[in-house]
């Protein structure tokens, strides 16, 4: 470490000198590298799940993601190595196999940054999930769904402490899911949204902005909100 | 995916934490809300009423034109409906208003006029009532509903701090090392503020110690809750300051140079021993000894409170038992200690900064001293009334006895948030003259003679004052629906009009073409707000205030050397029990408060698809309870006073003590206030609506 | 819906044992809950999330993740096949049609009667005895349909070796014996160590040389150092028993055939370190072991050898036994941690690293059953006695698990330097029926494939490394040339596609895509282009997934087509 407690090192050839506990993303964005990113999102704790930010640090076995690996000393970092190319490239692919992203267009913009083929994978088992309308506020279609976690995140620990979501399933099959499946009116959910503001795709999705993406007018939506509150009422 | 034609940054409607919104419009039409992540004082977070709740500014029965009572001179007045008026043209609305209010005023004087101006109102809105109130009628009477929520904050910590305003800022509560809340019920009533303050707790293994008698979602973060019996709070806290002198756990340092009162204050509660307090307020006093003893080692601690201590008979009492504790610990003046009052309304701050009360001056500035009133008169060129005017509840009282003729409402619905509405009502109907402005016409607009339709907080431009004293900008996202109005520019026109019929000469200037120009007047006025002007705003996001000149930089927290009141003031203290108890024949204490959906008197909420999710008045009743009276979940039932009956749908929960039912006050269909009592704190005037006795039963089928 | 929970009274007993621990009993919670009801009912979860605190989507979150645990009711007796290579080789596939046919269910379906449901799961440590089943609570070795419904005698494996220091008393000593145990030479290790500061005992362990016979190879006394270095309270002994990697099934043996050993190397690294708490986790399907362990834990209490004051010193330690619920990856060490602090089992980001950051945040060790079979045997004989096994390279007796098409399965103790050729000719009497060696998984589903070719290196850490190989666990299945090596594939395919935790991008999609190419092979459908999208799935998981089993999930796969590019043919379709 320098003496003045600050770290020095290289990203793709460029020195630079940063605090200590700073991550490869951030000193990388100092001299202008980006990263890309799918699950980190600076209102949360970063997890380092989507390894898109991965680069190649000298000496290492594996792939740092740089979200969250910390700088070191003397480190000499690559962000576009061959090696690093194919692993964001080939998970681009494998996700657009699994997940729709049609209507994620930040991650629309990553395949065509790396040249992914979004038929790669053909005969790819789908996430397909039904559309969830079960709250006044947002629906939930978890065909959408990326698994970044971050709606799991702002619920729980990083803001809202209500713990309404939680990681459900297990490995290609997970999902996002409350308790035992519960409708989000029946779970500890405030509707707060703050889910819906980071959710990076469209799985979560203002139920307004929803009804109009479907071609309804204002008007319309709310004559059919009135319709869903006769039929709540109705059914108790 | 819809495009947003534009996204328009504002400042949230409901309550005192000022969250930033990014409102998304298309075709004139608000469809969404988002919040961005990179300012203060909510970083992206947002509460539902925030994200979901801002819809009710296209609900159709948004009033759309000037509106003239069909009736006008049927005495008592009757509450009536749109179907009572007619439309009328913004022309002969003002000059109606205007004639009458000069009549009364020609007649009977200024002080015959009682005003609400409003802390949903911008800062410059209210800046220009008061000055419409004093500088063209005459009179201080002049208020709004900090008096119904906060008045007993204000009245404890002016005596013992001299500075009422809550003294951290929201940014530091994600680094609190111990805290207490207290009568807050944060995750409902301040849902992003209590967000922050869990951060503490769930990230920095902060100490939480809650005071409420309600299993609010706090006590589940909580390392310490004392569960009192409703209105016994003073008990608890002298108990905890006898633990902490007893324990020598003061700061002897701080209270020698900034504190003075400390020998007669310590021997006031050398005998309130936590068995003591144990007795009055139920809370086992190891629970009590064990509080104290945690608040008194941290090295840092800081207080928040909500209407739980301030809505009481004792209000003041309470707040200067808690304001005790802080001073006795050295707990201000630092970053993540103070005495935080959190804030009700979106802009209860800045109305009360702006001028909004009866005593003084935007800044606080009173009107009874010679040289202050004489700077105004000096700035507006006209003669002030020195005599401090009456608070809200006052004016009910002087209009009952006569000497009040007519009410300006702005913004304000009285006739839901005023204590025992039965007795506000008869008010009402005696009236001369009602002026009323707003968006909706609510139950206080029945009443009117006169209602001027307003534009909405996304319809304009101004500020709004959080609840750490920080003044962010509101800016227009969609045109008013029909005729209506920013609230500023109205007040303008009547104020005008009503100069003119007065025939006064000199008009204390009411030609402003932008709300920046009416805050800069204020700003020139008030040295707090002297630095701050709507550029700087646009350009920081916010400023709080104190920031005297354009280069400071603003003040995140307060009392970091001294005390507006020079030392602060250690005050002896005595419990009282509340003004009505439990007896046979209302065997319950009723308490009131928010639920997280809805807002005040529902006026805006109701309007909101947040209606959707919390359609029906609900009782909070134990299980205990429900079954003795045989009352089962989603009945409906009669909730009884002496004052009045409302009938209420049941919610079975642990959350309210056995024996305590707890009554949202939102629902006009079952207004909450129809049982209150109006029984009110001597220093502050405000009401308590956290106890009252009532009887429940069945509902006759 | 209401969340008022109803109480079943064995549960609230139960819960109301756990006192205010919190949610660091949900995985012990959720199994009693399962055990009760054969599920775990909605109205059992609200009771737990109330007396330990813990969140209700969490508590749904951890029934969802872990394979023995349901939210849906199931049978009474869950009929487990193991369908991972060394079974799958033994017919076990055929075995689980037979057993469908005659219950007439599907797979994962109760029989009508709600007495049975069969399900096939991943390697249950009876590759020696394949086809292994897991008959409720009862394990069954060389599976049969009658078997199957008249379970009984527990397998036992052999152990093999010309001298056996580290396995010397299983099968010799009644193993719940403490008397025995002790004339067999136990509890003179934790006695000498007792003797000794805790800083020479870490200096013997160090000079015994001794590795991790988990997987990673790692030097257990530099571990124990520098977790001896942390000046930070409490800290906290694990021993992993969550032995799932296919093909290994030395540490169930060690554990059922000579608990007190385990315990007693337990012992010394606690005492070494500075703790005063362990925690030993077994996989939920070892139901012998977790017996044999609560019987013995029960024992050298009582007998004082675990509690306050350890053979009248100042060194006090208690273990605590915990289940595993079924999941592969909680034999990841911080994905144990998280399993024992009672969520799902997701691994963590290393750095920081158990020394310094494990169980519960705090400074932990964590050892493997046979590291710390080690451990004892060092303190029992000495350092010099115990580098006369094995090599300069490798000190100390090694197990190998041996399994597949070999004459002679089980357990081999190794005490000096062998190759793998002699392995498996010497000693494991080479291949039934004089068949050829097609392939070798040296270090089971995480390793890789051994080419007849290369049978002749030795068996020690680091030579193996030298050629790319690990030795993993000390796995070792063997494929004769009959074997259907796209079937082996398949196989290993889906095994990874069940165990990936899904937090991980490359492994949650890798280890499916990976699946589905290797389907595709094993019907000879392979398309054009899929060896190369195999590799770029496979590389892509070694380079950038979160922990091990996502890094060595495609190991095999890779090896694979490096040694046979001819059982990967593109027969020139494209997709339909």
């Amino acid at each position: 470490m320098s003496e003045n407690g600050k770290v020095s090192l290289t990203i793709d050839g460029k020195v630079v000198e940063v605090e200590r506990g700073t991550t490869i993303m951030e000193a990388a964005k100092r001299v202008d590298v980006s990263t890309p990113i799918i699950c980190y999102h600076p209102a949360t704790t970063s997890k380092g799940l989507c390894r898109q930010c991965v680069v190649e640090v000298e000496e290492w076995r594996t792939l740092a993601p740089a979200c969250i690996t910390e700088v070191t000393e003397d480190m000499v970092v690559t962000t576009d190595s061959e090696r690093v190319i194919r692993a964001r490239k080939t998970m681009l692919e494998m996700l657009n196999a699994s997940v729709d992203l049609s209507q994620s267009p930040e991650i629309q913009e990553q395949m065509e940054d790396y040249s992914a083929d979004p038929d790669r994978f053909p005969g790819a088992k789908k996430r397909d999930h039904d559309l969830l309308d079960d709250n006044p506020f947002y629906v939930r279609d978890y065909s959408q769904c990326v698994l970044c976690w971050r709606c799991v995140q702002v619920c729980g620990d990083d803001v809202q402490k209500d713990y309404a979501l939680a990681v459900g399933g297990r490995g290609h099959d997970s999902t996002i899911a409350t308790f035992y499946d519960a409708p989000m009116p029946d779970t500890t959910c405030v509707f707060c949204g703050n889910c819906v503001g980071v959710c990076p795709t469209n799985a979560l999705q203002d139920k307004t902005e929803f009804l109009l993406d479907k071609g309804l007018q204002f008007h319309e939506i709310r004559a059919r909100r009135r319709e869903e509150r006769r039929k709540k009422s109705r059914e108790e | 995916m819809v495009d947003a034609q534009r996204s328009v940054r504002t400042t949230c409607p409901y309550c005192g934490v000022g969250c930033q919104l990014d409102l998304q419009v298309q075709e004139e039409h608000i469809y969404g809300v988002k919040a961005p992540f990179n300012v203060a004082p909510n970083y992206g977070r947002l509460c539902s009423k925030g994200r979901y709740g801002v819809d009710f500014v296209h609900h159709p029965s948004r009033l759309i034109y000037p509106l003239i009572r069909k009736d006008l001179e049927t005495r008592p007045r009757k509450p009536v409906g749109l179907e009572g008026f007619r439309r009328a043209s913004w022309e002969e609305a003002l000059d109606l208003a205007a004639e009458r209010l000069a009549e009364i005023v020609r007649k009977h004087g200024g002080d015959a006029v009682g005003t609400f101006c409003s802390a949903k109102a911008t800062n410059e809105d209210n800046y220009l009532f008061q000055k419409f109130v004093r500088g063209v009628l005459g009179t201080n009477n002049v208020d709004h509903c900090a008096r119904l929520c906060h008045a007993a904050s204000v009245a404890g910590l002016q005596i013992a701090i001299g500075s009422s305003a809550m003294s951290n800022s929201i940014a530091e509560m994600k680094d609190l090392d111990t805290f207490m809340v207290v009568g807050s019920n944060t995750t409902e009533a301040h849902p992003v503020i209590s967000t922050f303050m869990l951060d503490a707790v769930v990230k920095k293994g902060a100490k939480l110690i809650v005071v409420d008698p309600r299993g609010i979602q706090m006590t589940e973060f909580a390392t310490h809750w004392l569960r009192q019996t409703p209105g016994t709070d003073v008990a608890v806290f002298q108990a905890m300051a006898q633990v902490i002198i007893e324990e020598e756990l003061y700061d002897q340092e701080f209270i020698t140079n900034r504190v003075e009162g400390f020998e007669e204050y310590a021997e006031s509660v050398a005998g309130f021993t936590p068995e003591k307090a144990e007795e009055i307020s139920g809370v086992p006093a190891e629970q009590i000894r064990e509080a104290a003893i945690l608040f008194g080692k941290a090295n840092r601690a800081a207080i928040y409170w909500g209407m739980g201590i301030s809505q009481s008979v004792h209000g003041t009492d309470n707040t200067l038992s808690i304001a005790n504790l802080a001073l006795l610990t050295g707990n201000l003046g630092k970053p993540g200690t103070g005495l935080n009052p959190l804030r009700g309304q979106n802009n209860v701050q800045g109305c009360s900064d702006s001028g909004g009360l009866p005593a003084v001056f935007p800044g606080y500035q009173s009107v009874a001293d010679p040289d202050i009133r004489g700077k105004f008169e000096d700035y507006w060129g006209v003669k002030l009334n020195p005599e401090p005017g009456l608070t809200t509840m006052e004016m009910v009282d002087a209009a009952e006895n006569g000497f009040i003729k007519a009410y300006y409402v702005m913004g304000e619905n009285p006739m839901m948030s005023e204590p025992d509405l039965r007795h506000a009502r008869h008010v009402m109907e005696q009236m001369d003259f009602v002026l009323y402005q707003d968006i909706f016409l609510n139950e206080t607009g029945e009443y009117a003679d006169v209602i001027l339709p307003a534009g909405s907080f996304a319809e304009k431009r101004g500020t709004f004052t959080n609840s750490d004293r920080r003044v962010q900008l509101v800016r227009p996202a969609i045109p008013s629906p029909g005729e209506a109005r920013a609230d500023w520019a109205i007040i303008q026109d009547l104020a005008s009009r009503v100069e003119e019929k007065l025939g006064r000469e000199h008009s204390v200037g009411f030609a402003y073409e932008t709300p920046a120009q009416i805050w800069d007047e204020m700003a020139d006025l008030t040295p707090p707000f002297q630095g701050i002007d709507h550029d700087r705003i646009e350009r920081e996001s916010g400023v709080q205030w104190p920031s005297p000149t354009k280069d400071h930089p603003g003040t995140p927290y307060l009392f970091q050397d001294s005390f507006p009141s020079g030392k602060g003031k250690l005050t002896p203290l005595e419990y009282s029990p509340s003004a009505e108890l439990p007896d046979e024949e209302y065997p319950f204490i009723l308490s009131t408060g928010r639920v997280l959906y809805h807002w005040h008197g529902g006026t805006m909420t109701r309007r909101s698809k947040l209606d959707d999710i919390y359609p029906d008045p609900l009782v909070e009743i134990h299980p205990q309870d429900a079954e003795n009276l045989k009352i089962e979940a989603g009945e409906w039932i009669k909730v009884r006073s002496r004052r009045g009956e409302i009938t209420v749908k049941t919610l079975i929960t642990q959350r309210s003590p056995a024996g305590t039912v707890f009554i949202p006050f939102h629902f006009v269909e079952a207004a909450a206030n129809e049982l209150t009592l109006d029984a009110r704190d001597p220093r502050a005037k405000i009401p308590d609506y956290k106890v009252c006795a009532v009887a429940v039963e069945k509902a006759q089928p | 819906m209401t969340l008022e929970p109803s109480s079943s009274t064995e549960l609230t007993q139960f819960l109301s044992e756990c006192g205010d621990r919190g949610r660091e009993m949900l995985l012990p919670a959720l199994l009693k809950a399962q055990k009760i009801h054969d599920f775990v009912p909605r109205e059992a979860a609200l009771e737990i999330s109330q007396a330990l605190q813990t969140p209700l989507s969490d508590i749904f979150g951890v029934i969802d993740f872990y394979s023995m645990l349901s939210a849906k009711p199931t049978a009474e007796t869950v009929i487990r096949i193991c369908t991972t290579p060394s079974c799958a080789s033994q017919g076990s596939e055929e075995l689980v049609t037979q057993i469908c046919q005659h219950l007439g269910v599907d797979i994962g379906e109760a029989t009508l009667d709600g007495k049975y449901i069969v399900e096939e799961v991943e390697c249950l440590g009876l590759c020696d005895h394949a086809p292994g089943a897991l008959v409720g609570k009862e394990m069954l070795g060389e599976a049969t349909l009658e078997t199957i419904f008249s379970p009984g005698g527990h397998p036992v494996s052999e152990i093999y070796g010309e001298e056996r220091p580290l396995t010397s008393r299983i099968g010799k000593i009644n193993p719940l014996s403490v008397r025995e145990y002790q004339e067999a030479g136990g509890f003179n290790g934790i006695k000498r160590a007792l003797e000794m500061s805790p800083e020479d005992v870490i200096q013997m362990i160090k000079d015994s040389g001794l590795t991790g016979r988990g997987g990673a190879g790692f030097p257990t006394g530099l571990k124990w150092e520098s977790c001896a270095e942390v000046d930070r309270f409490p800290k906290y002994l694990v021993c992993n028993e969550d032995e799932s990697e296919p093909g290994t099934f030395k540490d169930r043996a060690l554990i059922e055939g000579d608990p007190f050993t385990i315990l007693e190397g337990m012992m010394i690294a606690a005492y070494a370190v500075g703790i005063d708490k362990g925690y030993l986790y077994i996989r939920g399907e070892y139901t012998k072991s977790h017996e044999q362990l609560t019987k013995a834990l029960q024992t050298a209490e009582e007998e004082g050898f675990l509690g306050d004051q350890i053979l009248g010193s100042d060194f006090s330690f208690s273990v605590e036994l915990r289940s595993g619920a079924g999941a592969y990856i909680c034999g990841e060490e911080t994905a144990l941690f998280e399993s024992i602090e009672g969520k799902r089992g997701f691994p963590r980001i290393k750095p920081p690293y158990p020394t310094a950051h494990g169980l519960f945040n705090q400074p932990t060790v964590i050892n493997n059953v046979e590291t710390l079979a080690n451990v004892s045997l060092i303190m029992q004989i000495g350092t010099e006695a115990y580098r006369n096994y094995g090599c300069d390279r490798a000190p100390g007796p090694r197990l190998f698990s041996l399994s597949g098409n070999v004459s002679k399965p089980g357990i081999y103790e190794v005490t000096e330097e062998i190759t793998l050729r002699d392995l498996i000719y010497d000693r494991a009497g080479g291949i039934p029926g004089d068949k050829k060696i097609k392939a070798v998984l040296l270090g089971g589903a995480a390793g890789k494939f051994v080419h007849p070719d290369q049978l002749d290196i030795s068996l020690t850490v680091e030579d193996v490394r030298k050629v790319g190989l690990s030795l993993g666990s000390g796995a070792v299945v063997v494929f004769d040339q009959d074997v259907n090596m796209k079937f082996v594939l398949h196989g290993l395919g889906h095994f990874f596609a069940h165990e990936s935790c899904g937090k991980c991008y490359p492994c949650q999609l890798g280890t499916q895509r990976q699946a589905e190419i290797l389907d595709r092979n094993l019907h000879g459908r392979l398309l054009t282009g899929d060896v190369q999208r195999l590799q770029d799935v496979g590389w892509t998981m070694t380079d950038a997934s979160l922990c091990g089993l996502g890094q060595t999930a495609s190991l095999a796969v890779l090896s694979a087509v490096e040694h046979w590019p001819e059982i990967f043919n593109e027969n020139g379709d494209s997709y339909e």
